[in-house]
């Protein structure tokens, strides 16, 4: 497996390759149609076909183009991919990293094929009033956002010429700050209605870009009068250049105690182990995974141990036995 | 030197139409879209693939299809005698070439414009057919990294010693001066994509020597094939419901 590369030992091998073997069987009764790269696809001519993404014709047949699953909607067939780069739709939430300050707008970084742009005019300016965007506005771009800073935001839609643009619309979307971006792979974040959660316990925000950066950070109350504040602060420093000086007050601010760090890297660390195993991540299975460490008496750091993985992998067949019974 | 025995075997104990043992494993490079290692005897080769990404260098990118490149070499432990190699020397400039040429017509390139893709090969252990490896083992990452193609590429070489055509030359017999063919194919299509021989066979030899190469080709596909079913299927059922 990709991320694994652990010391398991010889008991510790055997559970895994049990708990792995035990998860096939669960789902083989699904019967999902499994193709790869060059493969035909079997479709019934006569009701006619419509050739999606992942196919292509050859002689009269539906070839795939790539590895992965078969979906069929009435005439439509298409396969989707498993480990691929992030295929953006519009309304996606999306982390990104900003890479660039181009005139106007932002380039992100967000493990698609291009960098996407987000424009200045496509984002709420921290004063929160509605007017056209100035010169000076343009200035201060990196005051808003500046190189490397993690950032939220939603997928507004292709370009004619295939470029992506993103929009910030809200007050939810925006900077991320004090926490940790984990990337995985796109394909085990599952779109859902929600992708920004606020874990009450932890006192943590936990945000599931669609493109497969995920975000653990400390929670910080979405409200409008948070981001004015920001504003004066920034004219703040601008006045005194002499950045490493923190006020006192501004050190209160960036202050992140003891236990939500340590919540964060909990959290984080449980991305980590659910990606590495290869299983979807949601919300609850990751809050899941976190609680069971901590009732364990498992380390932070002892979570990126064999034992954890065996454990976890463990748990999710009798997760999963559990939905299959309900349902 | 006598390459093939009376008996009707090689150095290495093989049959002239035998192959060596192929094996290919996906997702050896953490941190790369796409890897895979693969082995064809002694000879083992790992492939990264970055991207679809960001073209580096804007002056290159292209308007209508996605930019590949490719990066051969051979890692100093590789062979027999340890030695440093220049990076970018004639040989591996030349081999970078045609295995990017090889998986361009494969890639469907249009589907990714104003992108690159970066393709890295590495020669782990070099016993006699390193290209094809190392084609086989960037094939098999492309298609770990989720990019379309059109079919798989596939190449495996074939030689004519002793008068007898022989499958897939390991480094004895490679070094025997004798002739390469090194033949890739679209496995599916049927088509061939890379041809190289650098020695002169008579008309109706290479024919023989080139359907050699060709079966050899179809059964390193149908192992390609495999790896990347089982490799989907574990993807699949892990990722669950």
């Amino acid at each position: 497996m990709r991320d694994l590369r652990l010391s398991l030992n010889q008991t510790q091998k055997v559970r895994l390759e049990a708990a792995l073997e035990e998860l096939q069987e669960l789902s083989s009764s699904a019967a999902s149609a499994i193709v790869t790269v060059a493969e035909t696809i079997p479709v019934n001519h006569e009701d006619g076909v419509l050739k999606g993404h992942g196919t292509t014709e050859l002689n009269g047949e539906v070839v795939a183009t790539l590895c992965g699953v078969v979906e069929r909607v009435n005439k439509l067939v298409y396969v989707r991919a498993l480990r691929a780069r992030y295929k953006p739709e519009v309304g996606d939430i999306i982390v990104g990293r900003v890479v660039e300050i181009a005139p106007k707008r932002w380039r992100i970084e967000i493990n698609f094929s291009q960098d996407a742009i987000l424009m200045l005019s496509a984002m709420n300016l921290p004063d929160g009033i509605q007017r056209r965007r100035t010169a000076v506005d343009e200035l201060n771009m990196r005051s808003i956002f500046g190189e490397n800073d993690v950032v939220s935001a939603e997928v507004r839609g292709l370009q004619h010429d295939g470029s992506l643009q993103l929009q910030a619309r809200s007050q939810k979307y925006g900077k991320l700050e004090r926490g940790q971006l984990i990337t995985v792979s796109p394909y085990l974040v599952k779109r859902r209605k929600q992708h920004f959660h606020h874990l009450e316990q932890y006192g943590i925000d936990l945000v599931l870009g669609c493109n497969g950066f995920i975000w653990v950070g400390e929670h910080v109350e979405a409200q409008e009068n948070a981001m004015t504040e920001d504003q004066e602060s920034e004219t703040e420093e601008n006045k005194k250049p002499n950045k490493k000086s923190m006020t006192l007050e501004e050190q209160e601010r960036t202050y992140t105690p003891f236990q939500t760090r340590q919540n964060i890297c909990r959290i984080a660390n449980a991305v980590r182990v659910l990606s590495a195993l290869g299983f979807c991540l949601t919300v609850e299975v990751i809050i899941d995974t976190a609680e069971a460490s901590a009732s364990l008496n498992i380390d932070i750091k002892d979570m990126l141990g064999a034992e954890f993985y065996v454990l976890t992998a463990e748990r999710e067949v009798q997760r999963r036995k559990s939905i299959k019974k309900g349902g | 030197m006598e390459y093939v025995s009376p008996e009707g075997l090689r150095l290495d104990g093989r049959r002239p139409m035998e192959m060596r043992q192929i094996r290919g494993e996906i997702g050896a490079v953490a941190k790369a879209d796409g890897s895979a290692v693969f082995e064809m005897g002694n000879t083992k080769v790992i492939a990264a693939v970055y991207g679809p990404r960001e073209v580096q260098n804007r002056s290159q990118q292209i308007s209508d299809q996605a930019l590949v490149r490719c990066e051969y070499s051979m890692a100093n432990f590789s062979t027999g005698d340890r030695m440093r190699r220049p990076k970018g020397d004639r040989r591996s400039t030349e081999i970078s070439l045609v295995i990017r040429q090889t998986m361009e017509a494969c890639i469907m390139t249009h589907l990714m414009p104003r992108s690159q893709i970066d393709i890295f090969v590495q020669v782990l252990q070099a016993d006699g057919g390193t290209r094809s490896a190392c084609i086989n083992a960037a094939t098999l990452a492309l298609a770990d990294a989720g990019i379309p193609m059109r079919d798989l590429v596939t190449s495996c070489s074939a030689g004519y010693l002793n008068s007898t055509p022989l499958l897939d030359l390991n480094y004895v017999e490679d070094s025997a001066g004798g002739p390469d063919v090194t033949v890739g194919i679209l496995a599916k299509m049927d088509k061939v994509t890379l041809l190289q021989m650098d020695a002169k066979l008579p008309m109706d030899i290479f024919e023989n020597v080139m359907q050699l190469a060709t079966e050899g080709c179809k059964a390193v596909a149908q192992c390609i094939q495999e790896v990347l079913l089982e490799n989907s299927k574990k993807l699949e059922y892990q990722r669950g419901p």
